[in-house]
């Protein structure tokens, strides 16, 4: 009797454990199979290359998403890797335990805080801030880099500061006894060191960012033309897809799933890199 | 490290002053300095002033429309959160009764039954951390289009719990895990050795040890059901009432936000709806900060 219910709950363990696995396969599946058609239907290079995106009119080109979706988290790259690398450097290595306390769970707050309430924050705030500043609509790349740039700085302070921690004290204490200052040795000996920990997290805060979806949406002025400049709106890929699933229909639905197809694979080469850079980390 | 840290001797502290002296000379270790301080105060700023404006906007709005905001049945003329905030804690038991016992049990086989090294747990592996890298709004589409499209559910609360469960699914895995491996090996071998069996020890032995990391996950997961928006709106629809069963539409109070913020009427039931669902993140954050810190203790 207890062998058998020794094999029965083994069973189920293992079952539950590749549910994930089927998961993802079926997620593929679902998305390939309604995506992959629409593509052909359209054409490779009509459809990712293609400037025009006017469903009305049969013209589904989602470069200028594919463009905007960069240029927005390239943004907010700049603006949260230095801005959270420098943080985590302080966290890591020079904050007051009493600081340090107080810090910490802000830090994590922040990563709790949902997307909507980050959209209807730059919404309501950032985009007549940047109306004052840059004139037009205030809904821009710029604002929508801004407010990812927010967004992702606790994804990489909380990556970057474990990478940093992880280093050995022997590093800093080395250079140190060499005659550097504290920030020196911390700057030119432990934070090279932390290099690959460093470069997950910011591959981690693409990832973020380049999926992000409900606060983009509110901030990014949603044009779908080629973004001219900084303060012109734009569109990325998941704005487009959250903006017309609503009301889509036909070519124009699976046109949409297909606009997810690319996301899912711009996440996909990235968790690759990402899994790639851990590994090598790990050695 | 951290013993170190707390026992620097009196030689290594320096005082202010010839901190200054050493900063005279080296130009770059006070900018460093200098731009690190100002990184953290940006930091900390953005989180104050998000918190600050949503606090301040917010609870004047929530009292102003203090009882019809809270009206059972949603109008246009109240624009009540009741039944958001009602589906969200459907949705939230929902999710959580479908994803936990299989991360849990995920986990049990990762960590107690697994042979280290083999195939299928690196497969399992990649896949969760695949998982817990798809953005949701590419959850939500592929929930459209499995169930309800595909299914059949239509817009409805079990389609959404079941997206929502495939998402969270990779971080309780994730945490389950890392409780799991906290528990002392000579935990497991006492029992063993006393003749349990396997599932008797991983049942009696290894998991009440664990329950406080278990539950740490498990609440960081209620965190992102209740913040999420872009995985509900095409798989549990938008309806703004109480649902009768669980095959009907239904918004949570993420989504009502969005319904609000894209009709671009009601911006002050916006703000009170925003402070709701603020507080209601930050005490399930440090709640389950609070049951990590347990398992921390515990441990020690």
């Amino acid at each position: 009797m207890h062998k058998y219910k020794e094999t029965i709950m083994h069973g189920v363990f293992l079952l539950s454990a590749c549910i994930s696995v089927i998961a993802v396969i079926t997620i593929c599946i679902f998305l390939f199979a309604n995506g992959i058609p629409a593509i052909a239907e359209i054409g490779v290079f009509d459809f990712l290359l293609g400037k025009n995106w006017k469903p009305l009119e049969n013209q589904f080109g989602i470069f200028p998403m594919i463009v905007g979706s960069l240029y927005v988290t390239a943004g907010a790259i700049l603006i949260g890797v230095p801005i959270g690398l420098l943080c985590a450097v302080y966290m890591a290595k020079f904050c007051p335990q009493k600081l340090y306390k107080i810090l910490k769970p802000a830090i994590e707050l922040m990563a709790g805080i949902p997307s909507i309430v980050y959209g209807f924050f730059g919404l309501m705030v950032i985009v007549p801030m940047m109306q004052n500043i840059a004139g037009g609509s205030g809904k821009s790349m710029l604002t929508a880099s801004l407010l990812l740039g927010m967004m992702i700085l606790p994804t990489i302070i909380g990556v970057a500061e474990s990478a940093i921690r992880a280093v050995p004290e022997c590093f800093y204490e080395g250079s140190l006894a060499l005659g550097a200052t504290a920030e020196r040795s911390v700057f030119f000996a432990t934070l090279p060191a932390a290099k690959t920990g460093i470069m997950a997290g910011v591959i981690l805060g693409i990832g973020r960012a380049i999926g992000e979806t409900m606060a983009v949406v509110m901030v990014c002025g949603n044009q779908s033309v080629m973004p001219k400049g900084l303060a012109s709106g734009i569109r990325t890929l998941t704005a487009n897809i959250v903006l017309e699933m609503g009301y889509a229909a036909d070519l124009h639905r699976d046109a949409l799933i297909a606009t997810a197809v690319v996301l899912f694979v711009f996440i996909l080469l990235i968790n690759t890199l990402f899994s790639i850079i851990k590994n090598r980390s790990k050695d | 490290m951290e013993l170190a840290e707390k026992t620097t001797p009196a030689i290594n502290s320096r005082t202010w002053k010839q901190k200054l002296r050493e900063y005279r000379t080296q130009p770059l270790s006070l900018l460093l300095k200098i731009l690190m301080l100002l990184s953290v105060a940006i930091s900390a700023g953005v989180l104050v002033m998000l918190v600050g404006y949503i606090l301040v906007k917010g609870i004047p709005a929530l009292i102003k429309y203090c009882p019809s905001i809270f009206a059972w049945e949603y109008n246009s003329t109240n624009v009540s959160m009741t039944p958001a905030l009602v589906n969200t804690v459907i949705m939230t038991v929902l999710s959580l009764l479908l994803a936990v016992p299989v991360g849990i049990f995920a986990a049990i086989y990762l960590v107690e039954y697994a042979k280290r090294g083999s195939k299928l747990v690196k497969v399992i592996r990649v896949t969760a951390e695949t998982l817990s890298g798809i953005p949701s709004i590419v959850y939500g589409l592929f929930g459209y289009l499995l169930f309800v499209i595909t299914l059949g559910m239509g817009y409805s609360l079990i389609a959404g719990a079941v997206t929502l469960a495939i998402m969270i699914l990779p971080l309780i895995i994730r945490t389950t895990e890392e409780a799991l491996l906290s528990v002392p090996d000579s935990y497991r071998e006492g029992s063993f050795g006393l003749g349990a069996g396997r599932l008797r020890t991983v049942f009696t032995i290894v998991l009440p040890s664990a329950i406080p990391g278990i539950l740490a996950g498990v609440i960081l997961a209620i965190g992102r059901i209740v913040g999420e928006s872009a995985a509900l709106i095409f798989t549990a629809g938008t309806f703004a009432a109480v649902p009768d069963s669980l095959t009907d539409s239904a918004r949570t109070l993420s989504v009502h936000m969005y319904a609000l913020l894209s009709e671009g009427l009601y911006t002050e039931q916006a703000h009170a709806a925003a402070v709701v669902l603020l507080v209601l993140v930050v005490d399930i954050n440090a709640l389950s900060g609070f049951a990590a810190k347990k398992l921390a203790g515990k441990s020690e």
